[in-house]
Protein backbone atom coordinates (compact mmCIF):
# COMPACT_ATOMS: atom_id res chain seq x y z
CA UNK A 1 0.00 0.00 0.00
CA UNK A 2 1.59 3.23 -1.14
CA UNK A 3 1.49 6.38 0.95
CA UNK A 4 -0.05 9.26 -1.01
CA UNK A 5 0.10 12.81 0.35
CA UNK A 6 -2.65 15.01 -1.10
CA UNK A 7 -1.51 18.58 -0.55
CA UNK A 8 -4.24 21.06 0.39
CA UNK A 9 -3.73 24.73 -0.47
CA UNK A 10 -6.14 27.52 0.44
CA UNK A 11 -8.45 27.35 -2.55
CA UNK A 12 -7.91 23.69 -3.46
CA UNK A 13 -11.27 22.17 -4.32
CA UNK A 14 -10.49 18.74 -5.81
CA UNK A 15 -8.56 17.56 -2.76
CA UNK A 16 -11.34 15.36 -1.35
CA UNK A 17 -12.08 13.77 -4.75
CA UNK A 18 -8.37 13.08 -5.25
CA UNK A 19 -8.02 11.54 -1.79
CA UNK A 20 -11.04 9.36 -2.48
CA UNK A 21 -9.69 8.26 -5.87
CA UNK A 22 -6.33 7.31 -4.35
CA UNK A 23 -8.02 5.37 -1.53
CA UNK A 24 -10.36 3.64 -3.98
CA UNK A 25 -7.25 2.44 -5.82
CA UNK A 26 -5.92 0.95 -2.61
CA UNK A 27 -3.47 3.67 -1.60
CA UNK A 28 -3.02 4.94 1.94
CA UNK A 29 -3.91 8.55 1.20
CA UNK A 30 -3.94 11.50 3.58
CA UNK A 31 -4.10 15.29 3.45
CA UNK A 32 -1.09 17.52 4.03
CA UNK A 33 -1.88 21.19 4.72
CA UNK A 34 0.21 23.58 2.66
CA UNK A 35 1.86 25.09 5.74
CA UNK A 36 3.33 21.73 6.75
CA UNK A 37 6.95 21.11 5.83
CA UNK A 38 6.91 17.32 5.93
CA UNK A 39 5.19 14.90 3.55
CA UNK A 40 5.23 12.21 6.27
CA UNK A 41 7.11 9.50 4.37
CA UNK A 42 4.95 9.84 1.29
CA UNK A 43 5.68 7.65 -1.72
CA UNK A 44 3.64 9.99 -3.92
CA UNK A 45 2.82 13.68 -3.54
CA UNK A 46 -0.30 14.87 -5.34
CA UNK A 47 -1.14 18.53 -5.91
CA UNK A 48 -4.90 18.60 -6.57
CA UNK A 49 -7.05 20.89 -8.65
CA UNK A 50 -8.65 24.11 -7.50
CA UNK A 51 -7.87 27.78 -7.33
CA UNK A 52 -5.02 28.12 -4.87
CA UNK A 53 -4.75 31.70 -3.62
CA UNK A 54 -7.60 32.66 -5.92
CA UNK A 55 -5.31 32.30 -8.94
CA UNK A 56 -4.05 35.78 -8.03
CA UNK A 57 -1.13 37.11 -10.08
CA UNK A 58 -0.95 33.86 -12.11
CA UNK A 59 -2.43 30.42 -11.47
CA UNK A 60 -0.08 28.63 -9.08
CA UNK A 61 2.32 31.56 -8.75
CA UNK A 62 1.75 32.09 -5.03
CA UNK A 63 1.10 28.47 -4.04
CA UNK A 64 4.52 27.49 -5.30
CA UNK A 65 6.03 29.39 -2.37
CA UNK A 66 3.91 27.60 0.24
CA UNK A 67 6.09 25.94 2.90
CA UNK A 68 5.09 22.44 1.74
CA UNK A 69 6.51 23.07 -1.73
CA UNK A 70 10.09 22.83 -0.45
CA UNK A 71 9.28 19.28 0.68
CA UNK A 72 7.59 18.52 -2.66
CA UNK A 73 10.63 19.79 -4.58
CA UNK A 74 12.98 17.77 -2.39
CA UNK A 75 10.80 14.67 -2.87
CA UNK A 76 10.94 15.20 -6.65
CA UNK A 77 14.70 15.79 -6.65
CA UNK A 78 15.18 12.53 -4.76
CA UNK A 79 13.25 10.71 -7.51
CA UNK A 80 9.96 10.59 -5.59
CA UNK A 81 6.75 10.60 -7.56
CA UNK A 82 4.76 13.81 -7.92
CA UNK A 83 1.46 14.34 -9.71
CA UNK A 84 -0.16 17.70 -10.38
CA UNK A 85 -3.75 17.81 -11.58
CA UNK A 86 -5.09 21.02 -13.15
CA UNK A 87 -4.12 23.71 -10.62
CA UNK A 88 -1.51 21.24 -9.38
CA UNK A 89 -0.04 21.12 -12.90
CA UNK A 90 0.05 24.93 -12.93
CA UNK A 91 1.84 24.96 -9.57
CA UNK A 92 4.43 22.42 -10.76
CA UNK A 93 5.19 24.58 -13.80
CA UNK A 94 5.43 27.74 -11.70
CA UNK A 95 7.76 25.88 -9.32
CA UNK A 96 10.00 24.85 -12.21
CA UNK A 97 9.44 21.15 -11.50
CA UNK A 98 7.91 20.85 -14.96
CA UNK A 99 8.89 22.91 -18.01
CA UNK A 100 6.60 25.47 -19.65
CA UNK A 101 3.61 27.37 -18.31
CA UNK A 102 -0.18 27.34 -18.44
CA UNK A 103 -1.85 30.44 -19.84
CA UNK A 104 -5.36 31.74 -20.37
CA UNK A 105 -7.49 29.52 -22.63
CA UNK A 106 -7.30 30.74 -26.23
CA UNK A 107 -11.09 31.19 -26.23
CA UNK A 108 -10.91 33.15 -22.94
CA UNK A 109 -13.76 31.15 -21.43
CA UNK A 110 -13.62 28.87 -18.44
CA UNK A 111 -14.33 25.40 -19.84
CA UNK A 112 -16.06 22.65 -17.89
CA UNK A 113 -16.81 19.70 -20.14
CA UNK A 114 -15.48 16.31 -21.23
CA UNK A 115 -12.52 16.13 -23.58
CA UNK A 116 -10.65 13.25 -25.17
CA UNK A 117 -6.99 12.64 -24.61
CA UNK A 118 -4.65 10.05 -26.06
CA UNK A 119 -2.13 8.37 -23.78
CA UNK A 120 1.22 9.15 -25.39
CA UNK A 121 3.49 7.60 -22.77
CA UNK A 122 2.80 4.58 -20.59
CA UNK A 123 6.23 4.56 -18.94
CA UNK A 124 5.41 6.98 -16.15
CA UNK A 125 4.36 6.06 -12.61
CA UNK A 126 0.87 7.39 -13.37
CA UNK A 127 0.20 5.75 -16.73
CA UNK A 128 1.83 2.33 -16.45
CA UNK A 129 -1.55 0.54 -16.54
CA UNK A 130 -2.64 2.29 -19.74
CA UNK A 131 -1.74 1.29 -23.27
CA UNK A 132 0.03 3.87 -25.37
CA UNK A 133 -2.43 5.22 -27.94
CA UNK A 134 -5.53 4.63 -25.79
CA UNK A 135 -8.05 7.45 -25.97
CA UNK A 136 -9.63 8.47 -22.67
CA UNK A 137 -12.65 10.64 -21.96
CA UNK A 138 -11.88 12.94 -19.04
CA UNK A 139 -13.44 16.21 -17.89
CA UNK A 140 -11.66 19.53 -17.91
CA UNK A 141 -12.53 22.47 -15.68
CA UNK A 142 -10.09 25.29 -16.23
CA UNK A 143 -9.64 28.85 -17.42
CA UNK A 144 -5.86 28.72 -17.67
CA UNK A 145 -5.18 25.47 -19.49
CA UNK A 146 -3.24 26.54 -22.55
CA UNK A 147 0.10 24.81 -22.22
CA UNK A 148 2.80 27.13 -23.54
CA UNK A 149 6.44 26.35 -24.22
CA UNK A 150 8.84 28.00 -26.63
CA UNK A 151 9.48 26.02 -29.84
CA UNK A 152 12.78 24.60 -28.61
CA UNK A 153 11.29 23.48 -25.29
CA UNK A 154 8.32 21.92 -27.08
CA UNK A 155 10.65 20.10 -29.49
CA UNK A 156 12.67 18.79 -26.54
CA UNK A 157 9.50 17.50 -24.87
CA UNK A 158 8.53 15.66 -28.03
CA UNK A 159 12.03 14.27 -28.65
CA UNK A 160 12.26 12.90 -25.12
CA UNK A 161 8.78 11.45 -25.08
CA UNK A 162 7.71 13.77 -22.27
CA UNK A 163 4.23 14.43 -23.68
CA UNK A 164 2.12 12.03 -21.62
CA UNK A 165 -1.39 12.98 -22.81
CA UNK A 166 -2.48 14.85 -25.92
CA UNK A 167 -5.92 16.25 -26.76
CA UNK A 168 -7.57 14.49 -29.68
CA UNK A 169 -10.70 15.39 -31.66
CA UNK A 170 -10.37 19.00 -30.51
CA UNK A 171 -7.93 21.16 -28.61
CA UNK A 172 -10.07 22.95 -26.03
CA UNK A 173 -7.64 25.66 -24.94
CA UNK A 174 -5.11 26.23 -27.72
CA UNK A 175 -2.28 24.39 -25.98
CA UNK A 176 1.02 23.92 -27.79
CA UNK A 177 1.10 20.64 -29.78
CA UNK A 178 -2.32 19.73 -28.26
CA UNK A 179 -0.53 18.94 -25.00
CA UNK A 180 -2.82 17.91 -22.12
CA UNK A 181 -0.15 16.56 -19.78
CA UNK A 182 3.62 16.12 -19.55
CA UNK A 183 6.34 14.65 -17.39
CA UNK A 184 9.80 15.85 -16.44
CA UNK A 185 12.99 14.39 -17.90
CA UNK A 186 13.24 11.97 -14.99
CA UNK A 187 9.62 10.89 -15.62
CA UNK A 188 8.80 10.98 -11.89
CA UNK A 189 6.97 14.34 -12.00
CA UNK A 190 3.78 14.44 -14.06
CA UNK A 191 1.18 17.15 -14.71
CA UNK A 192 -2.24 16.80 -16.34
CA UNK A 193 -4.90 19.44 -17.04
CA UNK A 194 -8.00 17.17 -17.20
CA UNK A 195 -9.38 15.61 -14.02
CA UNK A 196 -8.86 11.82 -13.82
CA UNK A 197 -10.17 11.82 -10.25
CA UNK A 198 -13.60 12.75 -11.60
CA UNK A 199 -13.82 9.60 -13.75
CA UNK A 200 -13.06 6.66 -11.51
CA UNK A 201 -16.42 4.83 -11.46
CA UNK A 202 -19.38 4.33 -13.78
CA UNK A 203 -21.58 6.32 -11.40
CA UNK A 204 -19.37 9.36 -12.12
CA UNK A 205 -19.96 9.07 -15.84
CA UNK A 206 -16.97 6.92 -16.64
CA UNK A 207 -13.87 5.31 -15.23
CA UNK A 208 -11.18 6.25 -17.71
CA UNK A 209 -9.28 8.02 -14.92
CA UNK A 210 -9.24 5.09 -12.48
CA UNK A 211 -6.12 3.43 -13.84
CA UNK A 212 -4.08 6.55 -13.16
CA UNK A 213 -4.59 5.94 -9.45
CA UNK A 214 -4.22 2.17 -9.85
CA UNK A 215 -0.94 2.86 -11.68
CA UNK A 216 0.13 4.94 -8.69
CA UNK A 217 -0.63 2.06 -6.33
CA UNK A 218 1.10 -0.44 -8.64
CA UNK A 219 3.96 2.02 -9.08
CA UNK A 220 6.66 0.27 -7.09
CA UNK A 221 6.65 -2.50 -9.71
CA UNK A 222 7.68 -0.06 -12.46
CA UNK A 223 9.79 2.31 -10.40
CA UNK A 224 13.03 0.51 -11.19
CA UNK A 225 12.41 0.43 -14.93
CA UNK A 226 11.54 4.13 -14.97
CA UNK A 227 14.68 4.93 -12.99
CA UNK A 228 16.88 3.04 -15.44
CA UNK A 229 15.36 4.80 -18.43
CA UNK A 230 15.97 8.20 -16.89
CA UNK A 231 19.69 7.67 -16.43
CA UNK A 232 21.71 10.69 -17.46
CA UNK A 233 18.64 12.90 -17.73
CA UNK A 234 18.04 11.48 -21.20
CA UNK A 235 15.16 9.49 -22.43
CA UNK A 236 15.20 7.52 -25.66
CA UNK A 237 11.55 8.28 -26.35
CA UNK A 238 8.59 5.96 -26.28
CA UNK B 1 16.47 54.86 3.65
CA UNK B 2 14.30 56.66 1.15
CA UNK B 3 10.86 55.97 -0.15
CA UNK B 4 10.34 55.04 -3.79
CA UNK B 5 7.43 54.28 -5.98
CA UNK B 6 8.14 51.35 -8.28
CA UNK B 7 6.02 50.70 -11.32
CA UNK B 8 6.33 47.22 -12.78
CA UNK B 9 4.96 46.45 -16.21
CA UNK B 10 4.50 42.76 -17.03
CA UNK B 11 3.60 41.84 -20.61
CA UNK B 12 2.95 38.51 -22.29
CA UNK B 13 5.89 37.68 -24.51
CA UNK B 14 5.32 39.04 -28.01
CA UNK B 15 5.66 35.62 -29.66
CA UNK B 16 2.83 34.13 -27.57
CA UNK B 17 -0.85 34.28 -28.33
CA UNK B 18 -2.58 37.04 -26.34
CA UNK B 19 -6.27 36.17 -26.64
CA UNK B 20 -7.34 39.05 -24.38
CA UNK B 21 -5.54 41.56 -26.57
CA UNK B 22 -7.12 40.04 -29.68
CA UNK B 23 -10.61 40.19 -28.17
CA UNK B 24 -10.18 43.85 -27.24
CA UNK B 25 -8.79 44.63 -30.70
CA UNK B 26 -11.90 43.08 -32.28
CA UNK B 27 -14.15 45.05 -29.93
CA UNK B 28 -12.39 48.31 -30.83
CA UNK B 29 -12.84 47.55 -34.53
CA UNK B 30 -16.53 46.87 -33.91
CA UNK B 31 -16.79 50.32 -32.29
CA UNK B 32 -15.29 51.94 -35.38
CA UNK B 33 -11.70 52.36 -34.22
CA UNK B 34 -10.38 50.92 -37.44
CA UNK B 35 -6.94 52.47 -36.93
CA UNK B 36 -6.08 49.91 -34.23
CA UNK B 37 -3.68 47.34 -35.66
CA UNK B 38 -2.71 45.48 -32.49
CA UNK B 39 -3.63 45.29 -28.80
CA UNK B 40 -1.71 43.48 -26.11
CA UNK B 41 -2.75 43.27 -22.50
CA UNK B 42 -0.45 42.90 -19.53
CA UNK B 43 -0.30 43.83 -15.86
CA UNK B 44 0.73 47.03 -14.15
CA UNK B 45 1.85 46.79 -10.53
CA UNK B 46 2.66 49.76 -8.30
CA UNK B 47 4.86 49.05 -5.29
CA UNK B 48 5.83 51.43 -2.53
CA UNK B 49 9.25 50.50 -1.19
CA UNK B 50 12.08 51.85 0.88
CA UNK B 51 15.69 51.50 -0.23
CA UNK B 52 19.06 53.21 0.27
CA UNK B 53 19.06 54.46 -3.33
CA UNK B 54 17.11 54.44 -6.55
CA UNK B 55 19.46 51.83 -8.01
CA UNK B 56 18.94 49.57 -5.02
CA UNK B 57 15.18 49.93 -5.34
CA UNK B 58 15.38 48.98 -9.02
CA UNK B 59 17.63 45.99 -8.34
CA UNK B 60 15.27 44.70 -5.65
CA UNK B 61 12.27 45.20 -7.91
CA UNK B 62 13.94 43.20 -10.67
CA UNK B 63 14.63 40.43 -8.16
CA UNK B 64 10.92 40.49 -7.23
CA UNK B 65 10.00 40.16 -10.90
CA UNK B 66 12.41 37.28 -11.44
CA UNK B 67 11.12 35.37 -8.43
CA UNK B 68 7.39 36.11 -8.42
CA UNK B 69 5.91 39.00 -10.33
CA UNK B 70 6.65 37.73 -13.85
CA UNK B 71 6.82 34.23 -15.27
CA UNK B 72 10.14 33.96 -17.12
CA UNK B 73 8.63 31.40 -19.53
CA UNK B 74 5.81 33.58 -20.81
CA UNK B 75 6.29 37.18 -19.75
CA UNK B 76 8.68 40.12 -20.03
CA UNK B 77 8.81 42.95 -17.53
CA UNK B 78 10.11 46.46 -17.15
CA UNK B 79 10.71 48.45 -13.97
CA UNK B 80 10.37 52.20 -13.47
CA UNK B 81 11.49 53.77 -10.17
CA UNK B 82 10.60 57.26 -8.96
CA UNK B 83 11.15 59.03 -5.67
CA UNK B 84 7.91 58.80 -3.68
Amino acid sequence: MRRVAVVVFPGSNCDADTLHAARAAGCEAYFVWHRERDLRQADVAVLPGGFSYGDYLRSGAIARFSPVMAAVAEHARAGGQVLGICNGFQILCEAGLLPGALMRNAGLRFLSRPVWVRVEASDTPFTCLYERGEVLELPIAHGDGRYAADPQAAADLEARGQVVWRYVRDNPNGSTNDIAGICNAGRNVVGIMPHPERRIAPVLGGQDGARLFLSMEAGHATQHAVGVRAVGDRHPGV
Amino acid sequence: MKAFRVEVRVMPRATLLDPQGQAVEHALHALGFAEVTAVRIGKHLILEVTAPSKDDAAARARAMCDRLLANPVTEDYSVLVEAA
